[in-house]
């Protein structure tokens, strides 16, 4: 995309592939930062991606509406967190167990169902052009961007203020940190991981949508790449903050462009050391704000107990 | 039997209701908790519910508010049968509960947890709103609490403040406390008693309270019931009974607390010394600093202090569970930082508050528990290896010793009352003969009437051997019952020091409250 621009490419790719790559990012730690804050891990999101994913493609395709796609790859995500919301609640199982086994299950049914959906070309998602007319069709293509990105772009914040300024979310909050308390004030803790844990996952599996609806655009088996569990992680570094969410998305997605557009301005070199340009950031980001002296501010107190 | 539908919300109860139990059990397999109670809370009285630990007390309150249900038996308000499902309900009802354990969200400021904890009301929360309402709430208030601070920073006489101002603030008719001021200092316990005295007085509320102080329940209370083994033991009016009948009815028999009995030691050696030792509390402001501390063999220091103001983040950093900021502290003239290796070698012993949290690991067995500072030693380990026989072993001993009540050395101390897992520490902590220094923290807080003076006895028997102990209390009463020494701290500083024979009432009342 950057052809012609020289080294302006570069940073106009970096700008592009943030709104791009971060998307699904968004979407997923957005809904993993939901069903943390409830008290439970959903690993499962990757799986929940990829159904999302080829839900979306293949809706789309079969019915030439996107937006159907779309909604079709939410409900997909609700059914596989309703499972996962169940089967996680029950005695003596464990959240990170169930996690595992649904990515194994949310991508063994996306591969499956998929299989028809690999050949043909679906509708994609319209997009809206941020550049004016008068600018180079490089910069035009760079600068479309998703109504997905935009409607993360609103979540976020959303859910920021759900947090803190409505009922529900103080119950999410209370569910997660100290479920005695919770059950005292006579809130059904089933019910609220129950629901944040099927929400979180809807969340996810918009953000597969995107991936087959918006970049890359295509519907392969390949195509979560593990983002899905870099989501999971992405929550903890954002401290189950839906804003640092937002931030460490964007961050992501701009740090994944950087080794494609390094390489199509011709620098070839480290071209692998560059695609792990996310990892490293992580890395360092981790040990620049870690603290043996404060404790991890935000963690839910009950996340991953058995209880 | 009325329906919750046509009942008014607690706000429009013009008094508190008539309460009666009639015959109310409840099994837990075959545990019988509580065996055909009966009682009456009358309208507007202040009513105490005493009985020993596993008294079935606590059983009886939560049939009460829902949260058991009882195997038989029935709840009467103002003669009319009801069914209390769940705490909700209770609420709906004007029954409103302080519970033992805190009930706060941790992660979530005061201001949160007050809005959160009204059921029912808006989805949508206008904090400009709520925070002036609980701003003109807590002007009115008897207490203060800081609206903006996470509870998780509040120390244990503050959440319990809050614990009561949000039963106020929710407008219940009858509110049932559980030890209420068992952190609170007797100056305080008295004001927030006082307080809610004048609103039975004036027949605003229903009070039951469990309490342990009989001193509380002569001077605040109308009447008492009294529990034994989860049986009705006897129940009257509070001025015609003495602290003896309470007592006796109690425990079925007459028991007046061991006497204290110091015996002075010679050559007292400094055993425990904080030099300019400073820490910060989590939020990364200073808790205290400049401290210099000195703890004699053979001597029981006593620290005094509202909750808050420090004793918590000290006790941290002498237990080695927090890092000092400045200063350093030495133990038998040797530079001491709490590894484990140390403890060892100077024989450091610690009891801090909240046992469950700070001194077990929740889901182990008692004896695994019991076992935490040997196991890597003879007799209990050869090489690598760990003798589980021996363990257990000396878990059944010390079990037995310590009167711990535990099903088997196997059960998840978790599984232990109060009380108990206090004792499973006390018994661990004090097992060795040769300890030197002991450092405690709200020992006795929550525990009945025979656990305190088991503890307390256990306290001054180890200093009667030469052990240095610091004791970081917020009872004043066991404090100048305990200490040789008693020092005030305010603000993270020492505001006032003397021999504890010749301390005085008022000075220690000023400098707590940092005058």
């Amino acid at each position: 995309m950057a052809e012609g621009l020289g080294w302006w490419g570069v940073p106009l790719a970096i700008v592009a592939g943030t709104m791009r790559g971060g998307t699904p990012f968004l979407f997923v730690s957005l809904g993993e930062c939901l069903t943390e804050k409830s008290g439970k891990i959903n690993l499962g999101l990757e799986g929940t991606l990829l159904t999302g994913a080829m839900t979306a493609y293949g809706v789309s395709y079969l019915t030439g509406s996107p937006w159907l796609g779309i909604l079709a790859a939410g409900l997909a995500g609700l059914v596989l967190g309703s499972i996962h919301g169940w089967l996680s609640q029950q005695f003596r199982v464990n959240d990170v167990a169930v996690g595992i086994a649904m990515i194994i299950f949310g991508s063994g049914i996306a591969f499956f169902f998929g299989k028809p959906f690999i050949q043909p070309s679906a509708p994609q998602l319209p997009t809206l052009n941020l550049a004016g007319s008068n600018v180079s069709p490089a910069v035009e293509a760079a600068l479309q961007i998703s109504p997905l990105f935009l409607l993360g772009l609103a979540i976020a914040p959303l859910m920021k203020w759900f947090f803190q300024s409505t009922r529900w979310g103080l119950y999410v909050r209370a569910v997660g940190d100290s479920p005695d308390a919770a059950r005292a004030m006579g809130v059904s803790i089933f019910k609220v991981r129950m629901l944040s844990i099927m929400a979180g996952s809807f969340l996810a599996g918009i953000g597969g949508a995107s991936l087959s609806l918006y970049y890359p655009g295509v519907w392969t088996e390949r195509i979560s790449s593990g983002q899905g569990l870099m989501a999971v992680a992405l929550v903890i570094f954002a401290r189950w903050n839906p804003m640092i969410c937002l931030w460490a998305s964007l961050l992501f997605g701009g740090a994944q462009a950087l080794g494609p557009s390094l390489q199509s301005v011709g620098i070839k070199q480290g071209y692998y050391l560059f695609n792990a340009a996310p990892y490293v950031l992580t890395l360092l980001i981790m040990i620049v704000t870690c603290s043996p002296k404060r404790t991890l501010a935000g963690v839910p107190g009950a996340l991953g107990m058995d209880n | 039997m009325t329906t919750l539908s046509s009942l008014p919300s607690a706000r429009q109860l013009d008094r508190p209701p008539d309460l009666q139990v009639n015959g109310m059990t409840k099994q837990f397999g075959r545990l019988m908790a509580l065996d055909n109670l009966s009682m009456h809370l009358k309208s507007g009285s202040f009513h105490a519910l005493l009985g020993e630990n596993g008294a079935g007390k606590s059983t009886l309150v939560k049939c009460i508010m829902g949260f058991y249900q009882p195997t038989a038996g029935e709840l009467l308000l103002d003669g009319n049968p009801v069914q209390i499902g769940n705490p909700r309900d209770a609420h709906r009802y004007g029954i409103g509960m302080v519970y033992q354990h805190f009930t706060s969200v941790p992660a979530m400021t005061v201001a949160e947890n007050l809005v959160l904890s009204r059921f029912g009301g808006a989805g949508i929360i206008n904090w400009k709103a709520e925070i002036e309402a609980l701003r003109a709430f807590m002007s009115t208030s008897p207490f203060q609490v800081p609206l903006e601070t996470p509870i998780a920073q509040l120390a244990a006489g503050q959440k319990q403040k809050l614990e009561i101002l949000k039963q106020i603030y929710l407008h219940s008719r009858i509110l049932i406390l559980d030890e209420p001021t068992s952190v609170l200092t007797p100056a305080e316990a008295d004001e927030v008693l006082g307080l809610l005295r004048q609103q039975v007085s004036a027949g605003e509320l229903s009070i039951l309270m469990i309490s342990h102080k009989f001193r509380e329940v002569m001077a605040f209370a109308d009447e008492i019931t009294v529990l034994r083994k989860g049986k009705f033991a006897g129940s009257g009016a509070v001025s015609e009974l003495t602290v003896a009948d309470m007592a006796e009815m109690m425990m079925g028999e007459q028991k007046v607390p061991t006497p204290v009995q110091k015996t002075s030691l010679p050559n007292a050696t400094p055993v425990l010394e904080a030099r300019q030792l400073g820490a910060n509390k989590d939020n990364g402001i200073a808790a205290f600093s400049g401290i210099d501390l000195t703890v004699h063999s053979g001597e029981i220091v006593g620290i005094a202090g509202i909750s808050g103001n420090g004793q918590r983040e000290l006790v941290e950093v002498l237990a080695g569970q927090r890092e000092a900021a400045a200063g350093e502290v030495w133990v038998n003239g040797e530079r001491y930082t709490a590894t484990r290796a140390e403890m060892y070698r100077h024989q450091v012993c610690a009891l801090p508050e909240e046992p469950l949290r700070n001194a077990c690991v929740a889901h182990m067995s008692v004896a695994e528990n019991m076992a935490l500072r040997t196991f890597d030693r003879p007799p209990q380990a050869k090489g690598i290896l760990l003798l589980l026989q021996a363990i257990r072993q000396m878990a059944v001993g010390l079990i037995g010793q310590f009167s711990v009540k535990t099903p088997s050395p196997e059960t998840p101390v978790q599984n232990l009352s109060g009380g108990n897992v206090q004792r499973a520490v006390l018994a661990r902590e004090l097992s060795t003969e040769q300890i030197k220094l002991l450092i405690a923290a709200n020992p006795c807080f929550g525990l009945d009437f025979a656990a305190v003076d088991f503890i307390h006895t256990q306290i001054i028997n180890a200093r009667n051997r030469g052990v240095a102990v610091l004791l970081v209390s917020e009872d004043l009463d066991e404090l100048l019952k305990l200490s040789d020494r008693l020092i005030v701290i305010s603000d993270g500083q020492f505001t006032y020091q003397s021999q504890t024979t010749t301390a005085e009432y008022a000075a220690i009342g000023h400098a707590m409250a940092g005058h």
